[in-house]
C-alpha cells in the first residue's frame, strides 16, 4: 500500500506510454501488413497521449478560464485533437491500401511476396 | 467608383497575397472534386484548363512574393488577425519565396506533361496534384512548427495517392512501405514537437527563436533530444543517410510526372532542416545551439557517396535518376551542415538547380523509354530511339548539368559549395566527396547515355511504341531543362538573392520583430515558476 501511494501519476503515465510505444514499434517491424497497421495505430495512440501529457498533469485545475488559482494548458488539447483527426484519416487510408495490396499481390507480406521457406 | 473598386481589390489582393499560394490550390482542388471526373472525355479537358490556370496564377503569385522578398520585406500574415504567437502566422521571407517559386516552376511543366496523357490513367489526378501543391506551399510559408506538421500531412496524404496513380502491383508494394515509413515519421514528428512545447512552451517559430536560447540545464537536454528527433523526421523526408532507402524504389515506381513533382518533396525536408536546425537551433541558440552539427555533415557526405554508388549500380533508368536525387540532396545537406551563410547560399542555389534538373530527368527518361520498344526503361541494349538527336542532346544537357560540368549551373552550384567549405575543418572531406560524386555521376550518366543511344540493336528498329514524343511532352521536358540552364545565365542575380536569403536567416532579431512586434509579446506558461505541477498534495 505504501509503495502504491508513493508512485506518482507521472511515473504511471510515462510507463504506460513507453509500454504502448514499445508494443507499437514491435508490431510495426513485423512482416505482415495487419500487424504493421496495428503497430502504427498503437504508436499513434501513444503519441497522442504523449502530446496531451506535455501540458503537464493537473488535478482540480480550471480547463481554460475560471475562478480557480490554477489553469490547465489548453493548447496541447487543441494539438492532440488535430493529431487524432489526422491519425484517424491516415489509419483508414493505410487499412484500405493494405487490403488493396493484398488483393494485387496475393499475399499480405509487406514485401509483396512470401518469404522463402 | 470603378477606380475605387479596383483599388479595393488590389488592396485585398496585396493584404492576402501571403496566404494565396496555400488557398489557391486548395480551392482549385475542391472545385475539381465538385466538377468530378466522370465522364472522363468531357471533364478531363476542363480539369486540365483549370489546373493550368491555377498553377500559372500560382507561379505569378510566387514571382510577386519573391520580388517583394528580394527588397528585404518580411511579409507576415496573421490568419484571422489573431496576434502572434497565439494565432497562426504565415511568414514569407526570401527563403520561403524562393521555395514557393521553385515549387511552382517545377509544377507548371510537370502539369503540362501530365496533361499529355498520364492524368487519364486514374481518377482525380488533378485534384490530388493541387492538394500536393497546397501542402508544399503551406509547409514553405508557415511560421509555426505544428502547422508545419499539418502541411506535411497534407502533402503526404496527397503523395500517398499520387504515388499509386496508374496502379499496378509494384506501386501498391512500394506504396504500402512508403505510407508505413511516413506514418512512423509523422509519429516521431509529433513526439519532437511535443517535447519542444513541453520545454519551451511555444511552437511559433519566432517565439521559439526567442525562447530556445533561454533554456538551460536539464530542459536543454530534452530540447536537444527534440532537435535530434526532428532531424530523423526531416531526414526521412529529405532522404538522409540511413533513412534514404525507401526513396529509390518509391520514386522509380511512381509515374514520371509524379516522380518529377516528388523531386520537390525531398526539398521540404531540406527546407525544414534549414528552418529548424539552421535557424531555431542555430548559432545563437544558447545551450541547444548547433545540436545537429556533429551529425549533419558526415551523414550528408555519406548519403552523397552511397547514393552515387547506387546510381552506378542501377539497372533501370528511373532508379538511376532516383539515386541521383538522393546524391544531390546529400550535396545540399552537406552545404547546410557547414553552418555558414555562404554555404547556405550555395546550398540554396544548388537546390534550386538540382530540383529542376532531376524533375527534367524523370520526364526525359520516360520519353526515351517509350521509344525503346521492349527494353523500355531497363538499362540494356534495345531498339534505337526514334529521335536520337533531340533526346540525346537533351540527355547530354541534363546529364552534364547534374554532374556539374561547366558552364552549366550544376557546376556553379558545386563551385559555390566548394568555395564555401574552404577553411572549414572538414574541407578535405567536402571537396573529396563533392568532386568524386560529380565524377561518378558523370560516369553513370555517360554509361546510361551510351547504352540508350549507341549500344542499340538496329534489327529491333521500329518496335518502339511511337514515332516520336508528342510536342506537349517535349515542350514540358525542354522547358524544365531550359529553366535549369537559364539559372546559369542568371547566376549573378540569383547568387545575390541566395546570399541575401542566407544572411536573412541568420538575423533572428528582424524575424522576431516582424512576427511578434518590436516590443515582443509575453506569453504565459502555466506550469513554470512560480507554480510547479506538484502532483502530491494536488491529488484528491
Amino acid at each position: 500500500m505504501s509503495i502504491l501511494s508513493s508512485i506518482s501519476v507521472e511515473f504511471l503515465v510515462a510507463t504506460g506510454i513507453g509500454w504502448v510505444t514499445a508494443c507499437g514499434v514491435f508490431l510495426m517491424l513485423r512482416g505482415r501488413s495487419f500487424p504493421v497497421v496495428l503497430g502504427l495505430t498503437l504508436l499513434g495512440y501513444a503519441v497522442n497521449i504523449f502530446i496531451f501529457v506535455m501540458g503537464r498533469l493537473w488535478s482540480g485545475a480550471q480547463p481554460i478560464l475560471g475562478q480557480g488559482e490554477v489553469q490547465a494548458d489548453p493548447l496541447p488539447q487543441a494539438l492532440v485533437l488535430t493529431a487524432i483527426v489526422i491519425g484517424f484519416a491516415t489509419t483508414g487510408f493505410v487499412i484500405e491500401l493494405a487490403l488493396r495490396s493484398r488483393a494485387e499481390s496475393g499475399t499480405d507480406h509487406v514485401d509483396g511476396k512470401e518469404p522463402d521457406a | 467608383m470603378n477606380m475605387s473598386f479596383a483599388d479595393m481589390m488590389m488592396r485585398l489582393f496585396n493584404d492576402h497575397l501571403a496566404v494565396l499560394p496555400v488557398l489557391l490550390p486548395g480551392l482549385t482542388a475542391v472545385l475539381m472534386l465538385l466538377i468530378g471526373d466522370r465522364p472522363a472525355e468531357q471533364c478531363l479537358p476542363r480539369l486540365r484548363r483549370i489546373a493550368l490556370i491555377s498553377v500559372g496564377l500560382g507561379l505569378l503569385f510566387a514571382l510577386k512574393l519573391a520580388m517583394e522578398a528580394d527588397d528585404g520585406v518580411l511579409r507576415v500574415y496573421r490568419v484571422g488577425d489573431w496576434p502572434a504567437p497565439f494565432g497562426i502566422v504565415l511568414v514569407v521571407d526570401r527563403l520561403s519565396a524562393l521555395m514557393l517559386l521553385l515549387t511552382q516552376a517545377v509544377a507548371l511543366p510537370v502539369l503540362v506533361y501530365a496533361s499529355g496523357g498520364w492524368d487519364s490513367h486514374g481518377r482525380h489526378f488533378h485534384a490530388l496534384f493541387q492538394f500536393q501543391l497546397m501542402g508544399l506551399n503551406g509547409a514553405f510559408v508557415t511560421g509555426d512548427l505544428f502547422n508545419l506538421f499539418v502541411f506535411f500531412e497534407v502533402l503526404l496524404i496527397a503523395s500517398y495517392v499520387l504515388l499509386l496513380h496508374g496502379q499496378g502491383k509494384e506501386r501498391f508494394r512500394v506504396g504500402l512501405q512508403y505510407v508505413a515509413i511516413n506514418l512512423a515519421a509523422s509519429a516521431l514528428f509529433l513526439i519532437g514537437v511535443a517535447l519542444i512545447y513541453a520545454t519551451v512552451g511555444t511552437l511559433n517559430m519566432a517565439d521559439l527563436a526567442q525562447r530556445v536560447p533561454q533554456v538551460q540545464g536539464d530542459e536543454a537536454l530534452l530540447l536537444k533530444a527534440a532537435a535530434l528527433i526532428l532531424l530523423v523526421v526531416f531526414g526521412v523526408k529529405a532522404a538522409l543517410l540511413p533513412l534514404y532507402l525507401w526513396l529509390p524504389a518509391t520514386y522509380a515506381a511512381a509515374s514520371a510526372p509524379v516522380a518529377a513533382l516528388f523531386a520537390v518533396m525531398t526539398k521540404v525536408g531540406v527546407y525544414s532542416i534549414l528552418r529548424v536546425h539552421g535557424v531555431i537551433f542555430g548559432h545563437d541558440a544558447g545551450a541547444a545551439a548547433l545540436t545537429v552539427q556533429p551529425w549533419l555533415l558526415p551523414l550528408a557526405l555519406g548519403t552523397s557517396a552511397l547514393a552515387v554508388l547506387g546510381a552506378l549500380a542501377a539497372h533501370t533508368l528511373p532508379r538511376l535518376v532516383a539515386y541521383l536525387t538522393v546524391a544531390s540532396v546529400g550535396t545540399i545537406l552537406a552545404a547546410l551542415g557547414l553552418f555558414t551563410a555562404p554555404a547556405w547560399s550555395a546550398a540554396l542555389y544548388y537546390m534550386a538547380h538540382s530540383t529542376l534538373v532531376i524533375a527534367a530527368l524523370f520526364l526525359l527518361v520516360e520519353l526515351v523509354a517509350a521509344q525503346r520498344g521492349d527494353a523500355g526503361e531497363r538499362l540494356e541494349p534495345g531498339a534505337p530511339v526514334a529521335q536520337p538527336a533531340l533526346l540525346g542532346l537533351l540527355m547530354l544537357l541534363a546529364a552534364a548539368s547534374a554532374a556539374g560540368l561547366p558552364p552549366l549551373p550544376g557546376f556553379i552550384g558545386k563551385l559555390m559549395v566548394l568555395q564555401a567549405s574552404s577553411g572549414h575543418e572538414a574541407q578535405a572531406w567536402v571537396w573529396t566527396v563533392v568532386l568524386a560524386v560529380g565524377f561518378l555521376t558523370l560516369i553513370g550518366l555517360a554509361r546510361a547515355g551510351s547504352v540508350l543511344f549507341w549500344s542499340v540493336r538496329p534489327e529491333l528498329a521500329g518496335s518502339g511504341t511511337s514515332a516520336g514524343a508528342s510536342p506537349r511532352l517535349l515542350l514540358a521536358t525542354v522547358s524544365l531543362i531550359v529553366a535549369g540552364v537559364f539559372m546559369s545565365a542568371m547566376a549573378g542575380p540569383l547568387k545575390r538573392y541566395t546570399d541575401a536569403a542566407a544572411e536573412q536567416l541568420g538575423d533572428r532579431r528582424a524575424y522576431v520583430e516582424a512576427v511578434l512586434g518590436s516590443e515582443g509579446v509575453q506569453t504565459t506558461r502555466p506550469y513554470v515558476f512560480p507554480r510547479t505541477p506538484a502532483t502530491e498534495g494536488a491529488h484528491p
